[in-house]
């Protein structure tokens, strides 16, 4: 059974894997340099559908659909289904839901729902349940008339902001299966340093993902260089920066094993995205379609990866609030048996 | 953490790259300096044609709101102002721009709570404290005139 060690790390001790995982996206994405590790690339970013809310539910269902198949698994196999996204009262998630008849737990974490939804279906695989679902989308077109301005009107985009991505990612997450394991799970707490520029999310991200991180390696005694690959979710390119300044300050500086999905997922000088990519489907894709399959494969033994969100709405920064942050930390191992 | 707000903005703002100023002006000049070169001629030709000068102004905006509501429907708009800025922003063909993108957008929500509502989320303020300005200006100018 799961269990707490030190200040927020619960440890999953029986054999809990990720049976399967698929990520879904779209044109800009897919020219991206992990285009290739996608499971499903289409190049029409509506994915056959009328509104762009839509088109964000159909990803989740295609990733999840994806998903399960390459599980050999079918949604009734499902004991319950993890799932977020960016939009208001998470629609993306609750409408791809509405037809698999199976426990749905919505979430809201921001960008930082993929690790929720992985460390919660971990949890609940090593106690209550078999098989898990979690799944997590972002949608450029849904999130920009959300957060921001309408995609067709003309402005500039400060060099600090980063590109929502058009992806989903889902995995199944099923007790005694096979690689990679999921060994321990770190979930966050809400930091706030005071940044309220929506246009400089990573930087407001960066002190939350050094939290729960640095509360890891505190928690476990272990240090940065026992891991393959550390990865955070959508830090960019200025929260990464950071990310390596605090974690310096914080005791454990972060080496040549540290990466970050949002400088993964897209050339960021070819593709003029600024900062980097950002949304629920960055860390949900680049996880679930490019470094999950590397644990599988070998290539990789352990890797942490943390999804990072910043906890604001459009009103909180009308109204002048400051941007919290939050980071879940899932501790990922090719191989069988305890490490802590 | 041991690191209070004001330290961390400070590591913040030395971690942003800077703006690309020189490029983003000479952009906006560019731009800006082409739309209104564009305005003038439209304007000359309606002088041309035969209409006053306050006919042929009104004649000139019109055409210009056209051209960029046209340029905005077919997704051209916000590519030119990905280079031209402020330059695209400042004219009125950048108001024109911030009244036919949200009614695009928000037509999913239907014509009268969608469109209808959100037409002027961008344009909105403009609009109020143009207003606003004017009759403030106008009171300025009565009074002066007293004397």
């Amino acid at each position: 059974m799961a269990h707490k060690i030190g200040k927020q790390t619960i440890i999953i001790d029986s054999d809990v894997g990720i049976k399967a995982s698929a990520a879904v996206g779209s044109k800009k994405e897919g020219e991206g340099p992990l285009g290739k590790d996608f499971d499903i690339i289409d190049d029409d970013s509506r994915f056959g559908e009328k509104t762009w809310e839509k088109a964000e539910s159909k990803m989740q269902e295609l990733a999840c659909w994806k998903a399960l198949k390459k599980a050999e698994l079918s949604m009734k196999d499902m004991d319950f289904i993890f799932a977020g996204d960016l939009l208001n009262q998470c629609i993306a998630s609750a409408f791809s839901a509405r037809g698999s008849k199976v426990p749905y737990l919505g979430l809201y974490g921001a960008c930082s729902t993929f690790a929720e939804a992985v460390g919660l279906s971990a949890v609940f695989a090593d106690s209550a349940a078999k098989n898990c679902l979690a799944v997590a989308s972002s949608h450029f077109c849904s999130a920009e008339r959300q957060y921001r301005f309408p995609l067709e009107y003309g402005g500039q985009r400060p060099p600090s902001a980063q590109w929502t991505a058009t992806a989903a990612g889902a995995a199944v997450v099923s007790k005694g299966e096979g690689s990679p394991f999921i060994k321990a799970v770190t979930f966050g707490t809400v930091e706030d340093y005071g940044i309220n520029d929506q246009n400089n999310m990573g930087a407001a991200m960066a002190p939350a993902a050094a939290a729960t991180l640095s509360q890891f390696f505190r928690d476990t005694y272990t240090d940065p260089s026992d891991y393959d690959l550390i990865v955070t979710g959508d830090l960019g390119y200025v929260g990464s920066k950071l990310m390596l300044e605090l974690m310096e300050r914080e005791g454990f500086p972060l080496g040549g094993n540290y990466n970050d999905c949002g400088l993964m997922l897209f050339d960021r000088e070819k593709q003029q995205v600024e900062s980097g990519a950002s949304g629920c489907g960055c860390s949900a894709s680049v996880l679930s379609g490019h470094i999950l399959p590397k644990l599988r494969d070998g290539v990789l033994k352990s890797v942490l990866a943390l999804s990072t969100g910043a906890l604001m709405s459009p009103t909180s920064v009308q109204q002048g609030e400051t941007i919290p942050g939050i980071a879940h930390l899932i501790c990922f191992s090719s191989e069988k048996g305890g490490i802590f | 953490m041991s690191l209070s707000s004001d330290e961390y903005k400070k590591m913040g703002e030395k971690a942003v790259p800077k703006t690309k100023c020189l490029r983003n002006m000479s952009g906006a000049f560019l731009i800006g300096g082409a739309i209104c070169t564009f305005g003038q001629f439209v304007l000359n030709f309606y002088l041309d044609m035969g209409l006053s000068t306050p006919s042929a102004s009104t004649a000139c905006s019109v055409t210009l709101i056209g051209v960029s509501a046209v340029l905005t429907g077919f997704g051209v708009y916000d590519k030119i102002a990905k280079f031209g800025g402020g330059g695209t922003l400042v004219p009125i063909t950048g108001f024109a721009n911030a009244v036919v993108s949200p009614a695009m957008e928000f037509k999913s929500e239907g014509f009268v709570l969608g469109l209808g509502v959100k037409i002027f989320t961008i344009a909105g303020p403009v609009i109020v404290y143009g207003v606003l300005a004017s009759f403030v200006y106008g009171v300025i100018y009565w009074v002066l005139n007293w004397f």
